[in-house]
Parts: C-alpha cells; sequence; structure tokens
C-alpha cells in the first residue's frame, strides 16, 4: 500500500504576470512505512507540495492519493487524524497570544481525547522540553523551543503520515540529534510514514530511504539515499547540490 | 587585530535577564568578547543565549528583560548611555540583524519592494527612484530568481528560504557597519546558501563590516568564519579559530560535533548530548589573543 501517491501534480498561484508555477508536474510515490525525502533550490516547491497534501492550497490539478484517500478539494473530517504537519517556520504557526499548554490543550481536544491534563506534559517529554515550559507564551522561548513545540503539537492527534517541513532547521545539533532519534523510534513503533523537506542532505541521508530532488518546482530526479551517499546522482544539478554541501569554499574574488 | 586599531564593538560581562514568576531568568550571564572587521561565529545549543546576545547589542530587549554590561561599545561610542532616539539611528544604520523568524520580522501588510526601499530610503535619503534601483539591485544579489514579482509581493507569497533572503536584502541596502546575522541561511539548499555567504564574505573583505554570525551548522560556521564563541546556558565555554573548530577540547563543543550526521558515515543513533552542571558554573571564557 501507497502511503502518499503524486501523480501529474501542477500547483500554481496568482494570475497574469504575477502567476507563479510553483510546483509542474511532480509525481512520486511514498511506500506506507517509508520516509522519502524532498530537498532541492530554495523556492522550488517542496513546501508547496506538503502543503497541497494538506488542503492550504486552492489550485492545484493531477491526483493526490494520501492515506488511502484520493484528495478532492475538501479535507475529510478524520484526514487530520492521519496525516499532520510540522511547518517550516515555527514562529508564524504558533498563536502568539495562546500558552504552550493551550496549544497543545486545544489540539488534543480537538482530536477527542480527555485525559488532557496527563497527555500534555507527556508529549512535552516527548519532544525534550521539561514542565516549566507549560505555561509560557511563544515570544517567551528560543527559536528551537518554539519547534519543538510545533512537533508536539503534530505528534499529538498519534498521525500514520507526518509531513515534517525543515523540522531541525531551528534546532541546534544536538537537539537536533535528539529529535531525529525520536522521529526514528516513532517511525518504528508507530509505523508512521514520513514526507520530509530539508535543505540538510546529511539529515535527508540519516533519515530516508528515498530523495527527490526539486528544481524551479519539477522534481528532477528520484535517488535511493546509497546512490545520494556515493555521490552518484545524475542529474546535473543534483551534483551541483552535493558538492555544495561540502562546505563554504570562499570564491577566488573574495580571498 | 593590531593595538592601534580600535575594534568594532567591545563587550565586557553582558547580562541580559527576564523576570519571571519562578525568579529572574539570566539568559546571558557575564558574556565578554570583541569584534574586528572580521566572520565571528557564535554557535551553541538552542536556549544558550546566542540571540538574546545579538539583540542585546542593538538594545533589543523586550521588556520586562533587562540588559546590564560593564561596558558595551561601537567604535569606542558607549552604547548603554545612549537615549532610545540615538539607538534608532544605530539600528538599521550602523548595526544591522538579520533575525531568526524573517517572516515574523517583516511587515505582512507590506509589499517586499516597499519594505526594501523603506530601509534604505530611511538611512541614506535617495530619492524614490534611487531606493527603488537599490532594492532591485539587492533582490539580485540574493539570488532571487524573479525579482521583478518578488518586488510586488507580500511577505506570505514567500518561500522560507525566500523570505530569509529578503531579510538579508534588506538590511544589506542601508550598507551596515556591522552585520548580526541570526541563523540567516538555515532555510537555503546549500548551493544559494554559498551564494549569499560570498555576499557577506565580500562585504568583510572590502568593506571592512564586521559580520557576527550566529548559526546551528558547526561545518558551515568552520567553513565561512574566522572565529567562533561557543555558547552553553548564558555563558561563553570555549573560543577557537573557525578552522580549528573541529579540534575543540571542551566536552561540550565535542559533544555537538559528535551528534552531527554525516552523509558520508551513516549510524543508526545519532549521539546525544550528555550535559555536565560543571558546563554550567564554570566563568565565561574571554579571549586572551
Ligand atoms: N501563497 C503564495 N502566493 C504566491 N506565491 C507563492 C505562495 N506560496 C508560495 N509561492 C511561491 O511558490 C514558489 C515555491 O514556494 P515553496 O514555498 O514551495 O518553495 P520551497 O521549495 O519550500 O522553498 P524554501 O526551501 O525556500 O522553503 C515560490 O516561488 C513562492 O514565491
Ligand atoms: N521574554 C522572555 N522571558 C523569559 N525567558 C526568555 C524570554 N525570551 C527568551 N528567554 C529565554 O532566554 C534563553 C535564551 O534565548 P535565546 O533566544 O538567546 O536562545 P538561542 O541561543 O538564540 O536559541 P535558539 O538556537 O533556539 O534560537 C532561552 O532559554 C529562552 O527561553
Ligand atoms: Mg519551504
Ligand atoms: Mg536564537
Amino acid at each position: 500500500m501507497s502511503g502518499v501517491e503524486i501523480e501529474n501534480l501542477n500547483v500554481w498561484f496568482g494570475d497574469g504576470e504575477d502567476r507563479v508555477d510553483a510546483v509542474i508536474d511532480a509525481s512520486l510515490r511514498v511506500e506506507s512505512g517509508a520516509s522519502f525525502g524532498l530537498v532541492g533550490e530554495s523556492g522550488s516547491g517542496k513546501s508547496t507540495i506538503l502543503r497541497a497534501i494538506t488542503g492550504l492550497v486552492p489550485t492545484w490539478s493531477g491526483k493526490m492519493v494520501v492515506a488511502g484517500e484520493e484528495l478532492g478539494d475538501s479535507r475529510s473530517a478524520t484526514f487530520f487524524n492521519k496525516v499532520q504537519m510540522v511547518f517550516q517556520d515555527p514562529y508564524a504557526s504558533l498563536h502568539p497570544r495562546h500558552s504552550v499548554d493551550q496549544v497543545l490543550s486545544e489540539t488534543l481536544h480537538l482530536h477527542g481525547y480527555d485525559d488532557i491534563d496527563k497527555r500534555v506534559p507527556k508529549l512535552l517529554e516527548d519532544v525534550g522540553l521539561g514542565t516549566s515550559f507549560r505555561f509560557r507564551y511563544p515570544h517567551q522561548l528560543s527559536g528551537g523551543q518554539r519547534q519543538r513545540v510545533a512537533i508536539a503539537r503534530a505528534l499529538a492527534p498519534k498521525p500514520e503520515i507526518l509531513l515534517l517541513d525543515e523540522p531541525t532547521s531551528a534546532l541546534d545539533v544536538s537537539v537536533q540529534a535528539e529529535i531525529l532519534n525520536l522521529l526514528v523510534d516513532l517511525r518504528e513503533e508507530r509505523k508512521l510514514t514520513y514526507v520530509m523537506v530539508s535543505h540538510d542532505l546529511a539529515v535527508v541521508g540519516h533519515m530516508c530511504e528515498q530523495i527527490a530532488v526539486m528544481q524551479h518546482g519539477k522534481v528532477v530526479e528520484i535517488m535511493s539515499v546509497e546512490e545520494m551517499r556515493a555521490m552518484r546522482p545524475q542529474n546535473e544539478y543534483t551534483k551541483h547540490l552535493l558538492t555544495s554541501s561540502l562546505g563554504y569554499s570562499r570564491p577566488e574574488s573574495v580571498r | 587585530m593590531s593595538e592601534q586599531m580600535p575594534n568594532l564593538v567591545d563587550v565586557d560581562d553582558l547580562w541580559v535577564k527576564f523576570p519571571t514568576r519562578t525568579g529572574m531568568f539570566d539568559a546571558v550571564r557575564g558574556v565578554s568578547f570583541s569584534l574586528g572587521k572580521e566572520r565571528l561565529g557564535i554557535v551553541g545549543e538552542s536556549g544558550s543565549g546566542k540571540s538574546m546576545t545579538g539583540r542585546a547589542l542593538l538594545r533589543l530587549i523586550r521588556k520586562p528583560g533587562i540588559v546590564e554590561a560593564k561596558q558595551m561599545k561601537l567604535m569606542g561610542e558607549d552604547l548603554l548611555s545612549k537615549t532610545e532616539q540615538e539607538m534608532r539611528d544605530v539600528r538599521g544604520q550602523r548595526i544591522s540583524m538579520v533575525m531568526q523568524d524573517p517572516k515574523f520580522s517583516l511587515n505582512p501588510v507590506m509589499t517586499i519592494g516597499d519594505q526594501i526601499m523603506e530601509a534604505y530610503s530611511l538611512h541614506a535619503k535617495a530619492t524614490k527612484r534611487d531606493a527603488k534601483d537599490k532594492a532591485m539591485e539587492m533582490l539580485k544579489a540574493v539570488t532571487i530568481r524573479d525579482p521583478d514579482r518578488v518586488f510586488r509581493a507580500y511577505p506570505h507569497e514567500m518561500s522560507g528560504g525566500m523570505g530569509q533572503r529578503v531579510m538579508i536584502a534588506m538590511m544589506l541596502a542601508p550598507d551596515p557597519e556591522i552585520l548580526i546575522a541570526d541563523e540567516p541561511t538555515s532555510a537555503l539548499d546549500v548551493s544559494v546558501q554559498g551564494q549569499v555567504l560570498s555576499i557577506m564574505d565580500r562585504l568583510v573583505e572590502e568593506r571592512g563590516m564586521g559580520l557576527i554570525f550566529i548559526s546551528h551548522d558547526l561545518n558551515l560556521v568552520s567553513s565561512f568564519c574566522d572565529r567562533v564563541l561557543i555558547m552553553y546556558a548564558g555563558r561563553v565555554v570555549e573560543t577557537c579559530r573557525a578552522d580549528k573548530l573541529h579540534e575543540a577540547q571542551h566536552p561540550y563543543t565535542r559533544g555537538l560535533l559528535n551528534s552531527l550526521p554525516r552523509l558520508d558515515q551513516p549510524r543508526d543513533r545519532l549521539e546525544v548530548l550528555k550535559r555536565d552542571d560543571a558546563w554550567r558554573d564554570a566563568a565565561s571564557v574571554v579571549e586572551t589573543s
């Protein structure tokens, strides 16, 4: 069974001279229980694909079958019990006037849980935040702490499929290691399916078996993690990306 | 740094404190450093006080937070005794900061173009036409693919990495003497990242700008910066030359380095830092060079 199946997906915004074709004829298939990486150029449509799955962009064409449902204009009531997303921008995805406790309690309530007072501290513990954070507001948290709250919120309804948009790019490497270990454990325990966007190729290499590379709205290559590790991609852009990942090299003109 | 030349920034014993329900929380505890015409990296775990150190320099700590220091100077001028009005002239024009959450820091109801033009004209008294030219030039410099569209667009129409580049364009437009860049490239793919970094690099080399570069990316800091401060629990636990970061000695720094996933060396589990209370208690390191 496939967890996420996307065929010939097109997504566009605006019209006239401001029209953007954000995703062009993209196809990919993620088996249930697999972990799939999405990498590529900034602005190439990675977040847009995840947002299209969750129903956040109205203008699209093509076919999407996710968690056994063929997707249309709206999402069924149970869709978000099965599919959750962690957004790229932790600040924007948390309500500024809601405390951590409110954010998590509301989500749990919305998904029909009643032992909320017991679950909130557990969720916080799962993402490595002590209970002292429970009553803080977003502006009282550091960037990485906010992202962990966002991950806790996505885990709350116990989804089958997690769409992760740069889940650790705001985190320090040690918390990143904790969160990645947690995601690996959760996937094993709960047989979760992941679609993960990251610009950090080492993170994607650690987490995913298959990786799609995007540029200018198109999927230019789908490769296995072994091919990526061996630095032997087919596509020119992918080659360029892999080489750039080796670190900053000062251009001649600057030296 | 030669003896006679004044530093761009001198900070001595900086504290940032927040009163909370459970007493005073010290986010930054006695940090001292200086900045020359160089790339100074600040690394350290989440919550270690990196952003607060940067914001404190601009006196941008929100009330009821408190900033204290024995000394906080910009080219010899005392920043702590400046009035709020005087600080407004410092911000943007002399010290710019690329904030960690670019979309949150941009004005959601103003077009990207208008925001960059405003940032530029506030300090350069430019005509509208010059400001527009400058804004377009900056958007192209940060490798925005379709600058005409982006100029007319609103922040929510930007991808994560485009938002970051817009913020960088805006902060560099007024030609600051010092740029504090807080995780400026965390949402950029490695290729665009390299191009954006080379812009900052050039400003340091050619214009003598001072750069404070806050980042979680140890490999990047090591290959891009000149020196690094490593922060833990509001203190500097170690400083070193950036290219020697991988030989750092402090167990905390070693722990950070060991927790990185590596493309060339796959592992089942990533190493997680085991913290030691002694790290928290040791005094902040001050450079001896
Ligand atoms: N709401 C919107 N209105 C107009 N254009 C949009 C909107 N959302 C995204 N876009 C455009 O769609 C394109 C793809 O954006 P997307 O956010 O998917 O990129 P991305 O691959 O996630 O990039 P990044 O790595 O920088 O986050 C960009 O050109 C962006 O400007
Ligand atoms: N208004 C506030 N009230 C109380 N504590 C605060 C407030 N703002 C920040 N803090 C705390 O100050 C500490 C330092 O925060 P800072 O934002 O400098 O961390 P950071 O090193 O930049 O972390 P990150 O890498 O996650 O961005 C954190 O523990 C944070 O929770
Ligand atoms: Mg994105
Ligand atoms: Mg920060």
